[in-house]
Order: C-alpha cells, then structure tokens, then sequence
C-alpha cells in the first residue's frame, strides 16, 4: 500500500451562501510532487487554507490525516510545528526588513538577552545557500526581485523544518527562467531530502514537467487524479477535466439584437504599472462594443482585464496611460471618475466590499452616491426622492431587504452586488464595465444578474463584462475577447468559441 | 420602536438627563439658577462651534486636528494686538481674522488632502507653530481688549428697550415662544407635504412627543435667559455654526461626501467624488471655526495670552466622541455631538459649583470619553464596521 503523507477526506467547506468546498477527497504520497489544477474559484485555495489552518478546525466539517495522525489545526502555527508550510500567491514578506529578519519572524533566533543577530544571519545564510539564493542575508527584501523573494519563502520554509510544502501560483509573477530554476529546485528537494510540495499553478506545461500525479478540482470538488509519473501528460487532458461541465440553461434567453453603432471604441491602450512603472500591465490592447452588444473579457487572474477597465474608467490604475477611447464615435479624454460618469461610463468594481460599496450606509445613499445631484436641488439633497428611487431600484432589481435604510453591509453577497448593480444603473450609462459581476454570489442571485445584463442590452446598452468563469462568458456574451499578460491575444464570436479554445490561446500565447 | 432601539439610538440623550438631574440634585438646585443655565452656554461656546468643524474631520475617517487649540491663541493674539496698535475698525479686523484662519485652513488642508501627510501628524506640527507664532505676537504678555464695538459683536447681551426691563429680558422669551412655534409649524408642515406625497411617514406619537420636548427645553431655557441678562449675543454665533453645520450634513450633497469618504474612500473615488477636495474643506472649515472660536474667547475673556486655547483641541474632539462619531469615520451627526459637548459642560459646571477640584474634573472627562468610545467600537462591532 501506498504511503500516503497527507489524507484530506471528505473535507466541506461553506461561506455564506456559497459552497467553497463539497466532500473533496485528496491523497498525497510521501516523497512526492503533487500538483492541483482548476479553474478561479474552484476551491484550489481554500482547500490548502483548510489544510494550513487559516480556517480553523471547526469552521469546515471532514478529516485531515497527516503522517497517520488526524490533526485538527487551529491556527498557521498549528500546522507549521507539523511541518506544513504554505507559501502564498502574494509573497508575505516585509520590503523594509532584511532577508534573515523575514526569514525568521516570528521564530526569531533568541540569545540570553534578545534576539542573537550572529546566530539570525549565519543560520539565514545556510538556508539561503540550500536554495541556491546568492545575496547578502542582511540585505532588505525590497532590493531584490520577485523571483529571489520567493527563494526567500523557501528558504523560509526550509527553516522551519518543512516536510510538506505548499505552494499556490508560485511562479505567476516569475519569468521564464527564473521559474525553471524555482521548478528544479523542488526536484531537486525532492530527490535529495524526499521533501513532499503540493503545487497550485495555471500553467499547465510547468505542470506536465514537475508534478508527479495531478488532480483536478472543478466546482468545489475533486474531480480526478492523473497519474503523470512519466512527465508526458497532454495538456488538452488536463483542461478537459479543467472545463467538462455541461451547460445547461443557466443563462436567460436574449434576442441577439447588436447594433451597427459602436458603443465604445478602445485603441491601442497602454497602461504601466502604478510602482514598477517600467512594467506594462495592459499593451497596446484595441477593442469595442457596440451598442446592445455583451462583449466578455476571459484571461486568467493578473491578466490585466481590470486593469484595462480601471485604466479608461477615468484612469483609476495605473501610470503613463496611452491610447484613445471613443463613446458614440466621439474621442473623449477622460481625465478623472467624474469625466468617465459624465461620458456615459460605469465600472462596476470586482471588489464589492473594497471598492464598491459603503457598507454601514443605507441602501438608499449607496444607491445615488455615483450620480447624487440627480437627487438634489442646488446641492441640497431630496431624501423623499433619494428613498424613492432606492424603492424603485430595490423593486426592479428584485433585492430582497425589508427597507431600504437597511445597511448594505446587513445583505448577502447577491443583493450587495444588486444595491451595486442599481448604484450604476442610477448613474445612467451607455456603456456598463461589468468586472466580475457575479463572483461569490449563488446561482439564483446570479440568473437574476444574467437577467439586469440583458434587459441593458436590449435598452441598446454596451455591456463589457469581465469574468473568470469561462461558461458564463460563453452563455451570455456575444464576442469574447481573450487577454493574458496584459496583451490582447485572441478575439471570437461566442457562437465559435470553447472552452478549450480559450485556454489553448491562453496557453499558446504563455509559449512565446 | 422597541425599548432596546430607542435606548440605543438615545444613549447620550438619556446620560445627559441622567447626568443633569444628577448634579441638579448635587447642588441643590444650584446648576439651575438663570446665571448658571446661561454661562453654561457661555463657557461652552467655543466647543460647540469648533465640535462642528472636528466632526468633519472626524467623519473623514476618524481624522482629527490638534492644532485648533493654538489657531485659537494665534487668531485671538492677532485680534488683540491689531485693536491694541492699529486704528482699523473692528468688524474689518474680524474680517481680516477670519480670512487668516481660513488661510490657516487652506494650508493643513493642502498637506492634508493634496499631498496627502498623515493629518495627525500635520496639525501636530500646526499645533507648535501656530502656538509659536500666537506667543511670538503676544510678546509673552497678556494683551487686553478694551475696544467697546469689538466686545459687542460677540460678548454682550440683547436688550431691546421697552420689552426688557429690570424685573426680566422678556425679549429672550419672546424669542423662545417664537422658536418653539417654528419648531412645531415645520414638523406639522414636513408631515404635511411627506403625507400629499405619499411617501413614508415617521411615527406619529414619537414625533409628537420629540417636538413637545424640544419645544418644552426652549422655552425653559429661554425663560431662564430672561431672568438673568436676556439672550447673549455668542449664542446667536453658536446657533449659527451649528445650523448652519447641521444642515450642511444631514441635507446637501456636500455634505454626504464627508460621510462617504470615511465609509469607505476608495469607493467614493470610485463614484466620480473628488476626495481631496473633501479632506481639504474639512481642515479649511475647521480653522475657520478655530479663528472664531479664538474671537469669540478673546471677546469674553477679555484679554488674550499665550496659554489661550490650551487643550481646547481635546474638548472638540472629546465631545464628538462622546457625541457618537465614530472614531473609524463615516457617521456621526451634529445634534449628535452638541448634546456630547452639553454633556460635557454640564459635568464640568456641575463640578465647578459643587465645588470639586479640577483635577477630579479631568478623571470624570477622561472616564467618560472611554466608556462612550468603548460604546461605539462594541456596538460597530455588532454591525460588523469596527476593524
């Protein structure tokens, strides 16, 4: 029988209203590189945090068999004593400390009086020699690039006697090369300590390389394991087990009725990133919709699709901005939010909480905030005709709150993204920037969403939407566009389009 | 409206009764004598002006400014010396102070909301040099005001002559019968139009019973007025800044901004709202207030020195607290933090009168600010806003 280090079995997880994790099963050979792929949001990440201990025992229901122990983590630490350390997307290191102070916060190296600065240094050193990292250990970790910094994770892990190494996307924000030696580098762990890693990547070449079995993970749920122990697994096998769900009508019915006008005209758009200005997150992308066209963005995470978005909305990202936008034909320079409201456009945010909405406010000062003088007489606002209009949104949007003094932050995730929704709408748009639109929101809440987007089209509204779920795009758009890195790299009618053929461009342009 | 709500929505309501008829027992009925009642106003103008201006700040995201105490001196130093050597006539000198203090304003406003300094650490520095530059005024002596025009526009009383007599100021209650009569009118007139409308009226009996007691304390005070000096002219000031004040925040669009801002800013900018612009005419509104309070100091002391405005930076920032703004920014109201300020000054008066020492008064504030803010992080808590 085979030896497994690790058994999560039968492992449920919920937040409210959405099922994160349903009954996933995932068994991990001693010794071995395991890799798990799927799509955003099918729950890659929170079974690792599940497993670190970020959500305590008690918050999910199943079994976690480590080392033929049922462990029952409550905290990060719980699971590091163990030997199980997790390494995440977005490095958890502080730029201003040097590379051994990182490397042993919160597990400082102490002597009789304090923290023993010899020790800290030489014993950092060692470990960043194991990794192969050749710079200073007192140097700061904001000198080095990304690729040394995750080395320092490593190396991090490394001394906390790491048995099991998890690492999510580890190599998303590394080039080329820095990533084939972050790769060997597991190997080589692997042959010479029996050091076991769970990978969690979206490049499934680097996969096909690395990993010793893969299992796929779809909806919340372990879909199957492929045995890649001879490194040769075709890629189109893994996304056929990434994508193969049946669409059924999940999506409301719409006349396809596009007009010849365009509704928006993008061109050459080109946007740095707002610190390493050096960096282009969005190039020379060029795009439109017409009017009572639903045009999909489809890309991996770090794409650069809100960034686009974000960019023409009144250049709310981002540095050294070029390209031109055209509303209705005419070129408009939109120097702020307020000119982008005053041109015709709305985005509404991926991050509802974040960037959207004023949770302690009512429903009602939510729902005008964007366009407020609509409500008002010289600047004095009508708080009759503001709650009028709260009721008229909250009774065509179907969101369901007692009142609408309610507090936004009181709703659940679908009628917040409804209150945001009827924000938008309130502010009376031509061309509605929709980034995300339905993410963390059950399928009822969702079909009703589907229904907003097509009674906008049919008022002869543009709709971009933005989205990470490829069957939503495929249902509802129609035209997808497909960026990665920050480039356009395919455009396709959605009536031609698949899955397969979105990630094969996906994939394709990674190649060059 | 259950029990729990209406204790909730309430609280400092209900501890300022509690509070007042603690210490009207305590001193025998000594804090309801007509001089007492009317310095209680006096004393406490210039918090209830600048309270204004700090809740502002305050609703930008729990932002506070530390240098009013010292505009105060400084605006009260500049007054003071200009009546003193120049002959400008002194309602063009007000000007002049108050055109200063905004001035002031513009430029903690600019590092604040432009360049985006720290406001804690901005107004801390402001705090040093505008104290500074008061002193430096001043000459380290205590400037007298003497200048008869001056004292009137803010420290003296209303008499008009063939109403108000010696027995009693009947003009103040005039004054107050007519308030009272406004009040009732419009409350009658809101319901009125909210009726034809159709749209959603409030409870009636809570109304009903809210106008009555509002109604009921102006007329009570203002009968109190009259048997002492009648109606003092800073408390047409104070009224002013804080209408004024609450209107700008419960009713116009500017006003909503402050609240945005501090709910959550990156989606305000989001909304198309200019939240420099916001940052900068909260501090700019606040050394106005500032300056006025340094006028209306001056003008009742009746002479200004370099120890002029001290800590009263805290006694506007306390009573917003203790007035429920959120020390996380976003709510808070102007009705609310007056009757945080009254709370105050009733505690600070009562003790006066009973006699206590000043030091016990420090303790009763500083306890009191804790617990209201203890109040509002467990209660924000509960609605899921505090962390």
């Amino acid at each position: 029988m085979a030896d497994y280090i690790l058994e999560m079995k039968n492992i449920t997880k919920e937040f409210p209203g959405v099922k994160a994790l349903d009954n996933v099963n995932l068994k991990v050979e001693r010794g071995e590189i395991h890799a798990l792929v799927g799509e955003n949001g099918a729950g890659k990440s929170t079974l690792m945090n599940v497993l670190s201990g970020i959500y305590p025992h008690g918050t999910y229901t199943g079994d976690i068999v480590y080392n033929g122990e049922v462990c029952q983590f409550k905290t990060l630490h719980d699971s590091e004593e163990k030997g199980i350390v997790i390494i995440h997307q977005e490095l958890a290191l502080i730029p201003e400390l040097s590379i051994g102070e990182n490397m042993f916060l919160g597990n400082e190296r102490k002597g009789r009086f304090g923290i023993d600065w010899d020790r800290t240094y030489h014993e950092a050193g060692e470990h960043m020699r194991q990794v192969g990292l050749k710079e200073e250990a007192t140097t700061l970790i904001k000198d080095i690039g990304t690729g040394k910094q995750q080395l320092v994770e490593i190396a991090k892990a490394l001394s906390k006697n790491v048995k099991l190494l998890i690492l999510d996307e580890p190599t998303s924000s590394l080039n080329e090369e820095d990533s084939k030696m972050l790769l060997d580098l597991l190997l080589s762990f692997k042959k010479d300590s029996g050091m076991t890693s769970i990978i969690i990547s979206h490049k499934l070449n680097e996969i096909s390389y690395v990993a010793d079995k893969i299992t796929v993970v779809r909806d919340g749920s372990t879909i199957e394991t492929i045995d890649n122990s001879g490194h040769d697994i075709d890629e189109d096998r893994i996304i056929r087990g990434m994508v193969g769900r049946e669409l059924s009508d999940r999506y409301p019915a719409r006349e396809h009725n596009i007009s010849e006008k365009i509704g928006m005209e993008v061109k050459n758009w080109t946007v740095h990133h707002p610190l390493y200005s050096e960096k282009k997150v969005v190039n020379d992308v060029s795009f439109n919709v017409h009017r009572g066209e639903i045009v999909g963005f489809s890309g991996l995470q770090g794409a650069g699709r809100t960034e686009l978005a974000m960019s023409i909305f009144g250049r709310s990202y981002g540095t050294e901005i070029s390209g031109t936008i055209a509303i209705d034909g005419v070129e408009k320079n939109l120097k702020n939010v307020r000119d982008a409201i005053n041109a015709g456009l709305a985005y509404v945010t991926e991050d509802r909480k974040g960037n959207g909405l004023i949770l302690a406010e009512s429903i009602a000062k939510n729902t005008t905030m964007a366009r407020i003088e609509k409500v008002c007489n010289k600047g004095i606002i009508d708080v009759n005709k503001e709650n009028s209009v709260a009721e008229d949104y909250k009774e065509k949007l179907h969101t369901k709150t007692p009142t609408v003094q309610q507090a936004v932050g009181n709703l659940s995730g679908g009628n917040q993204q409804k209150v945001l929704l009827a924000k938008w709408m309130f502010a009376d748009p031509e061309v509605l920037i929709l980034d995300e639109p339905t993410r963390g929101i059950d399928v009822g809440a969702k079909y009703e969403i589907y229904c907003i987007m097509n009674d906008l089209v049919a008022q002869g509204k543009s709709v971009v939407m933005i989205s990470s779920e490829m069957p939503e795009l495929l249902g509802m758009c129609d035209r997808i566009y497909v960026m990665n890195e920050g480039n356009l790299v395919a455009e396709m009618k959605a009536a031609d389009a698949t899955q397969e053929k979105i990630m094969a461009a996906i994939l394709q342009s990674d190649k060059k | 409206m259950n029990t729990k709500t209406f204790i909730k929505k309430y609280t400092m309501v209900i501890a300022l009764v509690v509070v007042f008829i603690l210490f009207a027992v305590l001193t025998q009925g000594r804090l309801l004598y007509p001089q007492n009642l009317s310095n209680l106003l006096l004393q406490n103008a210039y918090v209830l002006v600048m309270a204004c201006g700090m809740l502002l700040c305050i609703l930008t995201g729990g932002n506070i400014d530390l240098s009013v105490g010292s505009t105060v001196c400084l605006i009260g130093a500049i007054a003071a010396q200009m009546l003193a050597t120049t002959g400008l006539h002194p309602i063009l000198i007000i000007l002049i102070c108050l055109a200063l203090s905004c001035l002031i304003g513009m430029w903690q406003g600019f590092w604040i909301g432009n360049v985006h300094i720290p406001p804690f650490i901005c107004t801390l520095a402001g705090m040093f040099l505008f104290r500074g530059f008061g002193r430096a005024i001043l000459g380290s002596k205590t400037v007298p005001i003497t200048n008869k025009t001056f004292l009137d526009i803010f420290a003296s009383y209303i008499n008009i002559p063939g109403i108000d007599n010696d027995e009693a100021k009947w003009s103040a209650f005039i004054a107050g019968i007519a308030i009272s009569a406004i009040i009732v009118i419009m409350t009658v007139l809101n319901r009125a139009k909210k009726a034809k409308k159709g749209y959603k009226q409030a409870n009636a009996v809570s109304e009903i019973v809210r106008t009555a007691v509002i109604a009921a304390l102006v007329l009570y005070y203002t009968w109190k007025l009259a048997h002492y000096k009648g109606i003092p002219v800073m408390a047409l000031w104070v009224l002013a800044v804080v209408f004024l004040y609450a209107f700008i925040t419960s009713k116009t669009a500017f006003g909503r901004y402050f609240y945005a801002v501090g709910g959550n800013e990156k989606a305000t900018k989001l909304s198309g709202i200019n939240t420099e612009r916001v940052y900068f005419v909260a501090y700019t509104s606040m050394s106005l207030l500032a300056g006025l309070s340094g006028l209306l100091m001056a003008a009742r002391i009746g002479s200004v020195n370099g120890d002029t405005g001290n800590s009263f930076e805290m006694d506007a920032i306390g009573s917003c607290f203790i007035g429920g703004a959120s020390a996380y920014g976003g709510s808070g109201t102007v009705p609310g933090i007056m009757v945080g300020a009254i709370l105050l000054g009733v505690i600070n008066q009562g003790m006066s009168i009973i006699g206590l020492d000043n030091n016990w008064q420090y303790v009763v504030k500083g306890a009191v600010l804790l617990v209201a803010v203890i109040f509002d992080v467990v209660s924000n808590r509960k609605t899921g806003k505090a962390g």
